[in-house]
């Protein structure tokens, strides 16, 4: 019934490649389509792979993600009227999470979730705002953007396919970007709280570092041109490497975002999701504001959700997985009702064994609720849990590394 | 008994029939392949199959792939060891890591399946 408010873009006939793509296939990275970006899923071991991030450093080749620049005298005004998250009052070098949001002919459309962030400002004083948003959204994003922006005052450049982005996340990441990074840079990269960035020498070659990452783990996103990506790549890993620090894929990056207890684009967070029931309504300020959508959200903040986000803890060697259908537990009823989805699963590397997050029936939301998932022929038991399911240690909390 | 084994398509191997009964597994490249293993359900003692039917799962951390039957027959005895030391399969996959034991109906149906070079040849043309 209700029209998208961009037309579908047609799909790429080839698969497009980051600058960092012909490297990870030469280094035995399992290289697989992902939103139309030929991308590495694993080098050897996902287990490996998730676990040296949580115990030292993992670099993830995340350049397939959108990267724009909202630039003008009016950028921060106009993005202000734009998202779900207050823009007004962001300072240079801080970053917010927030949605992006169109309002189709007959209701709100969330086109993605994203990064927005101020860079400092240009030598005139204008506003220079970044957004990072994901790679299978991007067109579709830069094309509704485009479609709202001013006759002037605002311009709008994808700076995806001119740059690369590469995270390095684990308890030691700040240390090895901060240690590639001469004087003043490195210290204000050691200073850096989280969503805030800088930008800094890394490696030789002109970067953007912000202490952000969908993992879990501490670390910062190093932004830098696409002819400087190998180079800066290669020596972040050189300084990991003695530490444990790896290479990692895309499938380590999904189980990590999952004990993170981090939503999904696609999977956790859809079109028409209500974020207040996904647990997301820090992403959404309504005080005030005007932006589009704005009036639909309202009615789902005041409104009951008919389904909410929780964690399950499986306990299994046997995941669930995306769509597998939830069912009350022994003391439901009616027994064995239809009481929610699985919106990710995996085995969990971290904890041992499997868990999962999904859509539920607010009645067996509590924690400790006991319900049932219908995995293939099997009925999988499983608890209601808070998320995340892994938090990492207080305090910056530095895994000890031996040698 | 490794030279001797044949091939299914799915990257079952199959051993010769002694005693009535051939042994199970599946190749170390599909071990490979699939990395990072985590769960296997193991069909029943007991239960009658049909070549390609599935007999049991093996679930890696990104996804779930079927075990399927190379033969038709009986199953008459699993690894029960095996859940619980995965890494067998890759490690030792014609001793420690075989999965479960069937009386072909037709021990003829092996002789159709792949030979080892034919395997080799079919994994040589598969991207890896």
């Amino acid at each position: 019934m209700s029209e998208s408010a961009t037309p579908p873009l047609p799909r790429p006939t080839s698969l497009r490649e980051t600058a960092l793509c012909q490297w990870h296939a030469a280094h035995g990275g399992r290289m697989v389509d992902f939103a139309g970006w030929n991308m590495p899923v694993q080098y050897a071991s996902i287990v490996d792979e998730h676990l040296a991030t949580r115990s030292s450093v993992g670099l993830f080749d995340v350049s397939h993600m959108g990267r724009l620049s909202v630039t003008g005298p009016g950028a921060l005004e106009w993005l202000e009227s734009m998202l779900t998250r207050k823009v007004a009052g962001i300072v240079p070098g801080q970053f917010r999470y927030t949605l992006v949001t169109a309002d189709a002919p007959a209701a709100l459309e969330i086109l993605d979730d994203a990064l927005v962030s101020r860079d400092a400002d240009a030598t005139d004083g204008t506003p220079r705002m970044g957004l990072v948003v994901n790679a299978g959204n991007r067109e579709r994003v830069v094309a509704w953007l485009r479609s709202r922006l001013p006759a002037s005052g605002v311009e709008l450049v994808d700076h995806t396919l001119d740059t690369a982005m590469i995270a390095v996340q684990g308890p030691s990441a700040v240390d090895v970007v901060a240690g590639l990074s001469p004087g003043g840079d490195g210290t204000r990269i050691r200073a850096l709280v989280n969503y805030r960035g800088t930008t800094a020498t890394v490696a030789g070659h002109a970067a953007a570092v912000s202490r952000t990452g969908y993992t879990g783990e501490d670390g910062v996103e190093v932004t830098v041109a696409a002819k400087d990506a190998v180079a800066v790549w290669e020596a972040i890993l050189a300084a990991a490497a003695p530490l444990g620090g790896r290479p990692c894929g895309l499938g380590a990056r999904d189980t990590l975002r999952l004990e993170a207890g981090m939503p999904l684009y696609g999977h956790e967070l859809l079109p028409h999701s209500d974020p207040f029931a996904l647990g997301l309504g820090l992403a959404v300020n309504l005080d005030g504001r005007t932006f589009p959508g704005c009036g639909a959200l309202a009615t789902m903040k005041a409104g009951k959700p008919a389904r909410v986000r929780v964690g399950l803890d499986l306990g299994s060697k046997r995941s669930a997985r995306e769509g597998n259908v939830v069912l009350g537990g022994p003391g439901h009823r009616p027994a064995g009702a239809e009481v929610g989805v699985v919106t990710s699963g995996s085995f969990a590397p971290t904890i041992g064994h499997a868990v999962a997050m999904a859509l539920v029936d607010p009645a067996v939301a509590a924690e400790g609720t006991e319900v049932e998932i219908a995995i293939r022929d099997a009925r999988q038991p499983a608890r209601v849990v808070g998320l995340p399911f892994h938090r990492r240690p207080a305090g910056g909390g530095k895994t000890p590394v031996a040698g | 008994m490794q030279k001797d084994v044949r091939f299914a398509k799915s990257h079952e191997w199959i051993s010769p029939v002694a005693g009535g009964v051939a042994t199970v597994g599946i190749s170390a490249y599909a071990v490979e392949a699939l990395t990072d293993l985590v769960f296997m359900q193991l069909p029943a003692v007991g239960r009658k199959v049909k070549a390609g039917e599935s007999i049991g799962e093996i679930e890696s951390v990104k996804a779930v792939s079927d075990l399927y039957a190379p033969v038709s027959g009986e199953i008459v005895e699993v690894n029960t060891a095996l859940p619980d030391q995965l890494e067998t399969l890759g490690k030792d996959p014609f001793g420690a890591g075989w999965i479960v034991k069937i009386r072909p109906d037709q021990p003829a149906e092996i002789d159709a399946l792949l030979d080892r070079a034919a395997y080799e040849a079919l994994i040589g043309s598969q991207p890896h």
